[in-house]
């Protein structure tokens, strides 16, 4: 065992240049191809930026949000369609493909707060999206590209959960059903049925608003961090019921952002304290404290090919490169590359 | 007369006669033959009564006149060497002690570097290594009763154990390697053990024999200062020796015990030293300090209390052997008790030497380790008395190596004495020398083969630790490789993963001020504590307008919550006030010290685990003043050797402010501190200061008045009795003579230089604090300089 432990890494390198606040980070591409991927980043002012990882400069920068700020970003598994969210209440689509950068579509956000969507791609032009809805506890479904409302999950009276504060939509392997995990204000996480509408399991993981979470599908479990001081990991059981399996004390409070690495083996949590954290993610072991920006991060974005991406209220962006994903993965189609790799460790 | 008696005189006087005046080769041999016939082992003997008759009368007139006719061309009356051969046999095979004298006799009668005495210091050579010497020895250890061979004795010893001394000065650069010391003391060594066994055969023969030749030989080496050459040889046989022989132990008790009082201490000293452990220390003495008044004298005082310059195995040899042996145990528990007295004896704190006290607290925790619970408990409170004066006094000190001896022994001792009530516990960092003495404080082990005696002490740490790390270690390893299960990621160090404070610091120096006074909130009082030395960099302006304000703040600031680094953080903040608006601050700094019961308690008082607050005053003032220099400019790079660059110093504008506020009150007792009293670290700290300021005031105008004002300063306190205070003194002496001018204090100063000159000698001479020594050393030596420097000034 080594005597001392290594030294706190440093980033890989830092990107700079957004002039505002870093909020939503989106790494894109790379599953092409292309070599190193794109990461995108939505600021403050309302820009989104796209930046180049081989020459670390932004590449374009897209104006759609009025100077609103850019909450959330996500690109289409296939197809160079982007979609970023922002306060100004407009859900844009952007056109990648071939250098463009136009607006193709736009949806209504009806909600104010600062919820984040979701997409659930079912096929190359079928896809679902979750968004918070007009009343403050509800969230809408669309059908996408038509924009055709589904349904409105909306809680049951006695609930009040608070508003909705993320969302993710997944689908698991076995069954067709869309499903949606709803963190809320009151530190609640749902698991709704979206075809029947109705909350199929509900746990209290934090006595203060979900601020993030992320959920493996392939496990089961989840992870969640929230104004409080502590991350909170969740499963979800046979019989979908959801239920807290363990808390981790923090240093700090306020965990802005959790995701988990493709390859499920670390999580990377953005903190209010300035640091980014990052954990083994079936241990839940500390593996170590990034601590290079100045002010709250905001977003934390894991790419294909294992780089870590931190974007900060000092308006900067930080890469890392930390514990390098095994060679198997980084083959060009890393979707059946990750289920090849969750495939044998399964049999193992 | 006896027939035989005049028959041998007879033969012994013609054989001389032919012996005087033949120079017939032929002749000589046959009459040479014929007094061989006397000596024992010849072939064709003599009668026994003849022979012993020929030993007694007549031996020694036939050597002298063999040694009178030594001559080159005498040895050649017959070829092949036939004669010189003879010649020596009769002093190789005679009676050892008569041949010896002899040849000690003629080899001192020689005029100068002959024939002759060459010839005969070989011959003694020869002698030397046949093993002659041992005959000589045992001889007198033979003879038990004659009262005539006393003076005798007295000489053959003086011969035996000045043998190197006499031959050296005999033949001066033509010596032989068999004399030097380094040789001569290991081979008496050997010899001395073949006595020995020879005395031990007869005595199982049951004859019996007399030791004390040897031991006044042995005792005699030692006093010599041979201790090292002989002991070496002896020790490790007798070691052997004496383990499962009663005869071997008492023979050398024995040894031991006839050594005369005025070789005890060099022996004994010796033997400690030689002695690989408590055990065969205890084989070769026996209970010899409890029979031999002066062996218990040099073994529970001397040694302990008189001498610090011997190592700690030997200390651990010493008391181990005291505790040996239940007679002797008594003896350790009042070494114990007086050690303990020592220890803690003020004047003993004051004026002995720090590796003495580092010795007495050695012997005093091994003394412990060597006790058991129920004997301390015997005189529990005494020792007890004794311990808690010791370490009041030792905390009280200012010198920081004996505070810290203080905390390492007091809390092992407290420990030990009282076992039911709390230890003493006292902060303090490890280092080697707490490490060291902990370790000693261990109980012995106990080594069941001598062998073991040494190496145990030793051995012993690595393997309780390899025994105590063999269950935890598995523990780790087995939880760590059943995380690692998975795969092996390696956590980085998180050490930096603290707290975040900054969300409410204030962002103005104003609000600082403003936090720190009337803030409840303590996270924002600590985040103003921690922004403060930034903001005030930051924006100077801002902190001029508050600076006295601010300054007074910090230096009232009491630690409400207990913060990391407080100390710092304020003395940063401190610094960077001064640094900003120097002249307000260092006036109020010098007026508040002086301002009785103004300053916060906790500056007044000493305590055991850290500095005193108020010891920051200096230390912020150096670091201003480092700074200050830091910013002067230097116009040249001078040669070391030429005395400071004359730049301009800007210290100039503010020397004054802190310096004369700061000396003007220092013997009124405040209500806070009573510098002449019990405030002796206050007091030398501020000394300290002074002389710093004093050394960094060099090249300004307002530095005569500083010396002339130091100079007086220091002379009502130079008979100061604490070691930290006098340091301060001589410092600022020295800082005098640099700063100040060398034609200025010469015409200034003419009187006070004068007057410290005898001191500083004095001083260097006979303090008993090393620095301080070394410190008037420098000052004398900067007094000379001074002096070389005004020469050539006053002669052309």
């Amino acid at each position: 065992m080594a005597a001392s432990p290594l030294p706190p890494p440093d980033p890989q390198f830092v990107l700079r240049g957004t002039q505002s606040a870093v909020h939503a980070l989106h790494f894109f591409g790379g599953a092409q191809g292309q070599g190193r991927p794109l990461l995108l980043s939505g600021s403050l002012s309302g820009l989104v930026h796209i930046w180049s990882l081989q020459t670390r400069r932004a590449v374009a920068t897209l104006d759609g949000h009025g100077g609103k700020c850019v909450t959330w970003l996500q690109t289409l598994p296939q197809g160079h369609l982007l979609l970023s969210q922002g306060r100004d209440l407009k859900l844009r689509l952007w056109d990648l493909a071939e250098g463009r950068n136009a607006i193709v579509d736009s949806v209504p956000v009806e909600s104010m707060g600062f919820c984040r969507s979701s997409v659930l791609a079912r096929g190359p032009e079928r896809w679902m999206l979750a968004m918070p809805g007009g009343g403050s506890d509800e969230v809408q479904i669309l059908e996408m590209p038509s924009k055709t409302s589904v349904c409105t999950l909306k809680p049951e009276a006695d609930a009040k959960p608070g508003m909705p504060m993320c969302l993710e939509l997944w689908q698991a392997d076995s069954s067709p059903r869309p499903l949606l995990l709803a963190g809320y204000e009151d530190g609640s996480v749902a698991l709704w049925d979206v075809s029947e509408r109705k909350v199929c399991s509900r746990v209290a993981c934090h006595p203060e608003p979900v601020m993030g979470f992320d959920f493996d599908s392939q496990k089961a479990r989840g992870v969640s961090g929230s104004a409080e001081k502590a991350l909170a990991v969740w499963s979800l059981d046979e019989q979908q019921a959801l239920q807290v399996c363990r808390t981790h004390e923090l240093t700090n409070p306020g965990i802005a952002d959790v995701k988990i690495r493709p390859d499920r083996k670390i999580l990377a949590t953005a903190g209010w304290d300035h640091r980014v954290r990052v954990f083994h993610w079936w241990t839940m072991k500390p593996l170590a404290v990034l601590s290079f920006h100045s002010a709250t991060i905001h977003s934390v974005a894991f790419a294909t090919d294992g780089l870590l991406a931190a974007g900060s209220g000092d308006q900067r962006i930080s890469i890392w490169s930390l514990y390098p994903i095994r060679s198997d993965a980084s083959t060009p189609s890393l979707g059946h590359a990750e289920g090849r790799e969750v495939g044998t460790q399964a049999l193992a | 007369m006896d027939p035989v008696q005049s028959a041998v005189a007879l033969t012994v006087r013609e054989a001389l006669h032919t012996l005087s005046s033949s120079e017939d080769g032929g002749h000589l041999l046959s009459t040479l033959g014929a007094l061989k016939r006397y000596l024992s082992g010849a072939e064709n003997p003599a009668l026994p009564g003849e022979q012993e008759e020929f030993a007694r009368m007549h031996f020694s007139a036939v050597l002298r006149c063999l040694v009178g006719r030594l001559s080159p061309g005498w040895l050649e009356l017959l070829p092949n060497g036939q004669l010189e051969d003879l010649w020596a046999s009769f002093f190789l095979e005679g009676p050892a002690d008569q041949a010896f004298l002899v040849l000690m006799e003629s080899i001192e009668g020689a005029a100068g570097p002959s024939f002759r005495l060459m010839k005969m210091a070989q011959l003694l050579a020869r002698f030397l290594s046949a093993g002659r010497m041992a005959a000589v020895m045992e001889g007198q250890c033979r003879q038990l009763t004659e009262p005539a061979f006393r003076l005798l004795q007295e000489t053959l010893l003086i011969k035996v154990v000045g043998l190197p001394d006499h031959l050296g000065n005999r033949l001066q650069r033509e010596n032989l390697e068999a004399f030097l010391p380094q040789n001569y003391f290991p081979l008496l060594g050997e010899e001395i053990m073949r006595v020995l066994q020879a005395v031990v055969d007869s005595l199982r023969g049951g004859w019996d024999c007399s030791v004390s030749f040897l031991s006044q030989v042995l005792g005699k080496a030692c006093v010599h200062g041979r201790q090292k050459e002989i002991l070496g040889v002896l020790v490790p046989r007798l070691t052997a020796l004496t383990q499962g022989s009663c005869l071997w132990q008492r023979v050398c008790w024995r040894l031991v015990e006839c050594v005369p009082d005025r070789a005890t201490e060099a022996l004994l000293t010796g033997l400690v030293e030689a002695a690989s452990g408590p055990d065969v220390l205890s084989r070769l003495l026996g209970n010899l300090v409890l029979k031999s008044k002066k062996a218990q004298f040099v073994m529970t005082r001397k040694i302990l209390f008189l001498q610090y310059r011997y190592s700690t195995p030997m200390l651990q040899s010493l008391l181990g052997y005291l505790a040996m042996d239940s007679q002797r145990r008594p003896l350790l528990r009042q070494a114990l008790k007086e050690l303990l007295e020592t220890w803690g004896s003020p004047s003993a704190i004051r004026h002995a030497p720090l590796p003495q006290q580092r010795y007495i607290s050695s012997a005093l925790l091994i003394c412990l380790a060597h006790l058991q619970d129920a004997e301390l408990r015997d005189s529990q409170d005494e020792l007890l008395a004794s311990l808690m004066a010791g370490v009041k006094t030792r905390l009280d000190s200012s010198l920081p190596a004996v505070r810290r001896l203080g905390m390492i022994v007091a809390g092992v001792a407290s420990a030990r004495i009282h076992p039911d009530g709390p230890p003493l516990r006292f902060q303090y960092e490890e280092d080697e020398l707490s490490r060291e003495l902990l370790a000693l404080a261990a109980p012995p082990p106990v080594a069941d083969s001598p062998s073991e005696a040494e190496a145990s002490p030793a051995a012993e740490t690595p393997d309780r630790g390899s025994v105590d790390s063999g269950v935890p270690q598995a523990q780790p390893e087995g939880s760590g490789s059943d995380l690692d299960s998975d795969d092996e990621l390696v956590p980085y160090d998180m050490s930096g993963d603290q707290e975040l404070k900054s969300g409410k610091a204030p962002a103005y120096v104003r609000d600082c001020v403003e936090a720190l006074t009337s803030s409840e909130d303590w996270e924002r009082w600590e985040a103003a504590l921690r922004a403060l030395e930034g903001l005030i960099v930051r924006s100077p302006a801002a902190a001029r307008e508050v600076s006295v304000e601010l300054a007074k703040v910090l230096l009232h600031l009491e630690e409400k919550t207990s913060v990391v680094g407080f100390e710092g953080l304020r003395q940063r903040a401190l610094v960077a006030v001064v640094v900003t608006d120097p002249a307000p601050v260092l006036t109020l700094a010098a007026q508040e010290l002086s301002r009785p019961g103004r300053l916060p308690p906790q500056c007044g008082s000493p305590s055991p685990t850290s500095q005193p607050s108020s010891t920051q005053a200096p230390a912020w003032r150096a670091v201003v003043q480092e700074r200050i220099r830091s910013k002067t400019r230097r116009f040249s790079q001078r040669s070391p050797g030429r005395g400071p660059d004359a730049g301009p110093n800007e210290f100039n504008l503010v020397a004054g402010y802190f310096f004369f506020p700061l000396i003007r009150h220092f013997d009124r007792p405040l209500v806070t501190f009573d510098l002449l009293g019990e405030d002796q670290l206050v007091l030398g700290r501020l000394v300290h200061t002074l002389g710093a300021l004093m050394y960094l005031a060099v090249n300004t105008t307002v530095a005569v008045a500083m010396g002339k004002a130091l100079l007086e300063f220091v002379w009502t306190l130079r008979f100061h009795g604490d070691a930290y205070v006098r340091r301060g003194l001589l410092s600022a002496v020295s800082s005098v003579l640099i700063s100040v001018p060398a034609e200025r204090l010469l015409a200034d100063l003419p009187d006070e230089l004068l007057e410290a000159r005898p001191w500083l000698a004095d001083v260097a001479e006979q303090d008993p604090d090393e620095d301080c020594r070394v410190l008037a050393v420098k000052a004398l030596l900067l007094l000379e300089k001074l002096r070389d420097t005004l020469v050539p000034l006053s002669s052309p």
